[in-house]
């Protein structure tokens, strides 16, 4: 049976991993190859890097940490922030990454979901949704997401669950849905957000954005209908390990992949 | 190996369908020496013969055509030399595609068809590798091990499941193909360069199988 997979994420800026609250505050937390191997020694389904800088002048910069981190750990790799074309996609696969996640480029320029899966294959792309919830209007309206992107600083105006729609069909594999809500407060998933995709949807939903310890990862499959969950700040910190994570989801009944010390 | 031996060579054929840094990465990682065949010049000096790939079988085969290589790959299967196939690599050794009517390799009978009643579409992630028999290619790797996916289609054998060539299935929604053997050709639907210490040992089981063959004279 597919296993439920659990993903480390690691914000990048200036080659080195950082994490904040609701994408400000950073704080430094350690170097991008040797936290993904930690990691993918510790049990980890897959790595995300996510660029949070993505200044156009510091390309070459995550492009070497790619390269470095593809040599260590053989996991798959998917990299994000700051790709808008096709070329700059095939630079960071050509880097040693599996998959590339399009989130700000892609809400710009939706038909570049399709020109990237053309070119590498629908697997190879990611389409990240960033979403906020819509708290306006009467309470009685049903619950709505609107999209927004530059790292959660502009709203589009977009619903996040027809962008969702709207990206599967121009070519996306898979989505990693974050609650900008969430994001870094340790407040869980939305997982009400995430059901409304995953309802919608025939990919793959990678749910991130709240994580605070192992039960929200089994609330995010469990309620939400996530097929992987992502979280930063609780690994990084240590505050949990990927297999204590990987302990609860099995005692819940999910399926996980061993991780070490894990009985599954 | 000891290690006064010649390194095996492994040739990975590169048809632009997919991304080779990882397979290159793994298969140094494990003791060989890599060469990427873009022609049949770069098939010469090789002890196995590796084609990975993601994607679409039409556009693949129209650029292993373009390549040159689909005459010289078909023949190193004939004499029965080392070789794997990874993912479309392995669909690619039937006899064509469902997904869009492309006739391919046709080393092995039978078909690549899209996976029925799949929960999720494509199947990504780690999944379990059931064994129909044992096999050389996973030696030292429990039965059942998870391994990484990242597919829609895979290769159904003329005999279906129950066929012969059989080497392992995997359950998604229901059974499919997930690996394949016949003499010295092995095809896996998951990818070992990155399915961790399991994947590792696969390839490295395929490089020291290479090895040996490179021994015995033909």
């Amino acid at each position: 049976m597919l296993r439920r997979r659990v993903i480390p994420c690691l914000d990048v800026a200036d080659g080195r991993v950082v994490k904040g609250v609701r994408f400000v505050d950073l704080v430094d937390e350690g170097d991008p190859p040797e936290l993904a191997e930690r990691y993918a020694r510790e049990g980890a389904d897959e790595l995300v890097f996510l660029d949070i800088t993505a200044a156009p002048e510091r390309r070459g910069t995550l492009l070497d940490i790619v390269e470095r981190t593809a040599r260590r750990a053989f996991i798959p790799l998917t990299v994000g922030g700051g790709v808008r074309t096709v070329d700059e996609m095939r630079d960071v696969l050509r880097a040693g990454a599996d998959k590339v996640s399009l989130n700000t480029a892609a809400v710009a320029d939706p038909e570049l979901i399709d020109r990237c899966a053309r070119r590498f294959g629908r697997q190879a792309v990611v389409v990240a949704i960033d979403a906020r919830r819509i708290t306006s209007g009467p309470a009685t309206a049903p619950l709505a997401w609107e999209v927004v992107v530059k790292g959660g600083r502009e709203a589009t105006g977009l619903d996040a669950v027809v962008w969702a729609e709207r990206a599967v069909a121009l070519g996306a594999g898979e989505l990693l849905v974050t609650s900008m809500d969430r994001d870094g407060t340790g407040s869980g998933f939305d997982t009400e957000l995430l059901r409304a995709i995953v309802d919608r949807v025939e990919v793959p939903v990678i749910a991130s954005g709240g994580a605070a310890g192992p039960d929200d990862f089994v609330r995010a499959v469990v309620d939400g209908g996530a097929d992987a969950v992502l979280a930063a700040s609780i690994f990084h910190r240590r505050i949990h390990s990927i297999a204590e994570v990987k302990a609860t989801m099995a005692a819940a009944g999910l399926p996980v992949r061993d991780a070490p010390g894990v009985a599954a | 190996m000891s290690p006064t031996a010649t390194p095996t060579r492994i040739a990975v054929v590169d048809y632009g369908a997919g991304n080779l840094v990882s397979i290159e990465q793994a298969l140094t990682q494990v003791g060989a020496e890599v060469t990427i065949a873009r022609d049949p010049d770069g098939l010469r000096g090789a002890d196995a013969l590796i084609v990975p790939g993601v994607g679409a079988a039409a556009p693949a085969m129209e650029r292993l055509e373009a390549a040159g290589l689909v005459d010289p790959i078909r023949a190193w299967i004939a004499a029965d030399r080392p070789f794997l196939g990874i993912c479309l690599g392995l669909q690619l050794l039937f006899e064509g595609s469902d997904e869009d009517g492309a006739q391919t390799l046709g080393v092995l009978p039978g078909r690549s068809v899209r996976l029925e009643d799949a929960p999720t579409l494509p199947h990504i992630g780690w999944n379990q590798v059931v064994r129909k028999r044992e096999h050389a290619a996973f030696a030292g790797i429990a039965d059942g091990a998870d391994l990484y996916f990242v597919h829609s289609y895979a290769g159904l054998p003329a005999g279906g499941l129950t066929d012969d060539v059989v080497l392992a299935t995997t359950d998604h929604g229901r059974p499919f193909v997930s690996a394949v053997a016949r003499g010295n050709l092995v095809g896996v639907q998951f990818h070992p360069e990155r399915s961790g210490t399991d994947g590792l040992r696969l390839l490295a089981n395929v490089v020291a199988a290479a090895t040996v063959a490179a021994r015995i004279p033909a």
